[in-house]
């Protein structure tokens, strides 16, 4: 029968794993398991039990902010597009052995999830807090990423991140780059450290190298996205700059006054005659060129709302 | 320190300030220091002024150089994170009760303009057609009717639309809004607002019970889709600072009282004196008179006929007894008004000066006021023709404003 949420604690002190347990009331989601222990600065955590088309499973662990792109992520696999699909909630009980809201890395220690395979966020990596339930709601353990490795290793796994957010290109020339992650059948082993694990997913941060070949595009996501974690910020985005309407105004006006000085062969004009002008008109420029934003922007608002409700009718038009 | 002192609405001898009466003590002005020291906020003083143009880099707005904006609380806190590097947000709003504006109304917009493009922060700008509903005997439809129409002279007044969401009551509470008005509304007893705002027993619930809507605007959790990050948690410490009329003043003693009982930061505060009637500071501005007031909507001919009409005059009966004793610049309205609207500080002085020596004519006054408010309301008329139908929904979408401090 599967492991209850005291005897996973009893492992995970026999292993000297430091983890704190918090007891709350039942909870199914992130956003409820948020406020008891939102408040702690810990790293929350979204799991999601997956299956494929052949009936393998995966569990993933990722940031409660990562993005999750199942489409992305089944051809990432080699599952082609759609292959994945999300649990049905049967499989909780039948694989994992967890209620509803549960999907935990550490049901893994459950044999019946020995062919499970699992991915875990890059985001957990070096992290002193990762927030996880211990195989039931109505508590959360806190312990550090060191803790969650060594707890995987002991089950005959080999911890390993995944950049969950990344979409490198898989086609011809670039396989798919977490095919190593598609369960091969054999079971992982729980207690004997002896047998080698047989998952040995490799560590992900080679994957960019793989789509260098292709359209420029590909490689500046490549650059971007080179084994950090964050997304890199190289410079302050153009349009700020651009839409800052008093900035804009001075800058139209010091160009037109020196054009005018320019074709003023005769004489240097009065540069009061410039400031005397500039305070006539400027509140009134600067006042239509916010118009001018709200505007264009409203325009733009527009267009996005009605490219919505086309999507979505297209959407369902197919289903 | 006691913040929240209790506004004597039962003297009646005294002058009364709340959210929906205005009335100086007999007959008289109102007296503004004596409403500080009631009310226990502080006079913005030069120094502070200063220290705005120091902090923005530019002039400060001709209504913080008049002291139109003369009272403020925790405004100091706000300039002192602002230098640090960190960010706040305005907060501001409007009773649709008309559809007529008058420049009274647009004050305090045509300030929180100024502090949005100075400061280059947000705004969330509440209209509370619910409350206007309920004190005004309007329908429903009628007072979110009069929301949108209002939204449009708002937006006029040129604010950044990637960095101002409004909203009105009866579209945007609910959610964490709602929930934070909870909270407030479990901080507060009847005998309080009673205490503060004036309510008896007889005044219906909503009455009663409409002040937390206007309070938690000034609470970062109330706007989830604007201050919530990627793990949708809101920084509850991000300040607020709300450019008001110090009639207002009570909601946010409130909201000062409660804040720091339900975790949450103060609002700061900075408050404009009231703006006097065409007929002079003991007139009514009243929507039944439009002669009290200068209106958006008043075309060239109107305003020169308002303000020669109307505007009360503090020069002397007779050119004689003006040039000998000259124009007494105190009840006077149009020095009143340019003190206002006029940015050209040397010229104000001027006029005063020659005015009030009896040089120059009440005519010359009136005529010089005529052109500036002549002026402001075209450039209103043009921004507001700008604004569609979409605009107002652009500003008034739940959307994220990614580039609100920028």
């Amino acid at each position: 029968m599967g492991f209850t949420k005291d005897q996973l604690l009893d492992r995970l002190k026999e292993l000297q794993i430091n983890f704190v347990c918090y007891d709350h009331p039942v909870v199914l989601t992130v956003e409820a398991q948020a406020k008891y222990v939102g408040h702690l600065g810990g790293l929350l955590s979204k799991n999601l039990l997956l299956k494929d088309k052949k009936h393998r499973y995966y569990v993933v662990s990722a940031l409660a902010n990562t993005n999750v792109d199942l489409k992305v992520l089944s051809q990432r696999l080699g599952l082609g597009k759609g292959g994945l699909r999300m649990a049905p909630e049967e499989s909780l009980q039948e694989i994992l052995q967890v209620p509803l809201g549960c999907v935990t890395p550490f049901a893994l220690i459950n044999e019946s999830a020995g062919t499970v395979s699992f991915l875990l966020d890059q985001g957990f990596k070096s992290q002193e807090c990762c927030f996880f339930h211990p195989l039931s709601n109505d508590a959360t353990i806190s312990l550090g990423s060191s803790g969650l490795e060594k707890f995987l290793t002991s089950l005959g796994r080999k911890p390993a991140y995944v950049d969950l957010e990344a979409t490198p290109l898989v086609g011809k020339d670039n396989p798919p780059d977490l095919a190593d992650f598609v369960p091969s059948g054999v079971p992982a082993l729980s207690d004997s450290a002896e047998k080698a694990p047989p998952i040995q997913p490799p560590v992900v941060t080679q994957a960019p190298e793989n789509v260098k070949s292709t359209s420029g595009k590909a490689s500046i996501k490549a650059k971007v996205q080179s084994g950090t974690t964050e997304k890199p910020k190289s410079t302050v985005n153009p349009l700020i700059e651009a839409t800052d309407v008093e900035k804009v105004i001075e800058e139209i006006f010091a160009k037109f006054a020196s054009a005018v000085q320019s074709e003023n062969k005769q004489e240097e004009i009065e540069t009061s005659l410039f400031d005397g002008v500039r305070k006539r008109i400027t509140t009134d420029l600067q006042m239509q060129m916010m118009s001018f934003k709200n505007a264009a922007y409203s325009q733009g608002f527009q267009a996005g709302v009605e490219a919505v409700r086309i999507a979505m009718k297209n959407m369902s038009f197919r289903s | 320190m006691a913040e929240e002192k209790v506004s004597s609405t039962g003297e009646e001898d005294s002058q009364v300030v709340n959210p929906w009466e205005v009335t100086a003590k007999d007959g008289d002005k109102i007296d503004y220091d004596k409403l500080i020291e009631q009310f226990g906020c502080q006079r913005l003083g030069a120094d502070l002024v200063q220290r705005v143009e120091r902090l923005t880099g530019r002039p400060a707005h001709v209504f913080l150089r008049r002291g139109v904006f003369f009272a403020h609380r925790d405004f100091d806190e706000i300039l002192d994170l602002y230098e640090r590097g960190e960010k706040f947000y305005l907060y501001t709003g409007r009773g649709p009760s008309s559809e007529a504006l008058h420049f009274g109304h647009l004050i305090p917009f045509m300030f929180t303009k100024y502090l949005q493009d100075a400061f280059k922060v947000p705004l969330v700008i509440q209209l509370t057609d619910d409350e206007k509903c309920m004190w005004k005997n309007i329908s429903i439809e009628e007072s979110k009717r009069l929301a949108r129409e209002n939204a449009r002279d708002i937006i006029a007044c040129g604010f950044d639309v990637t960095r101002t969401f409004i909203f009105s009551d009866f579209n945007y509470l609910g959610g964490k809004f709602y929930e934070n008005m909870v909270k407030v509304a479990n901080c507060v007893t009847f005998n309080k607002v009673v205490g503060i705002f004036g309510f008896t027993r007889e005044d219906h619930i909503g009455k009663i019970s409409f002040p937390p809507v206007q309070a938690v605007p000034s609470f970062p959790s109330s706007f989830p889709h604007l201050f919530a990050d990627k793990n949708n948690k809101v920084n509850d410490n991000l300040r607020c600072l709300i450019p008001c009329a110090i009639d207002q003043d009570p909601y946010f003693r409130m909201t000062r009282d409660v804040a720091p009982r339900i975790g949450y930061q103060k609002p700061s505060l900075i408050e404009s004196t009231f703006f006097p009637a065409l007929q002079g500071e003991n007139g009514k501005m009243s929507a039944s008179d439009p002669n009290s007031a200068i209106y958006v909507t008043d075309s060239p001919k109107d305003i020169k006929n308002k303000v020669n009409r109307y505007a009360f005059s503090g020069g002397q009966d007779s050119i004689e007894k003006h040039r000998k004793l000259g124009a007494n610049l105190e009840v006077d309205i149009p020095v009143k008004y340019l003190s206002f609207f006029l940015d050209d500080d040397a010229e104000l002085e001027h006029i005063k000066e020659e005015y009030g020596s009896g040089r120059m004519l009440t005519g010359q006054v009136k005529a010089r006021l005529i052109e500036v408010l002549s002026e402001l309301v075209e450039r209103h008329r043009r921004g507001r023709a700008l604004v569609t139908d979409e605009m107002v929904d652009a500003f008034m979408a739940v959307r994220p404003l990614p580039f609100m401090f920028s």
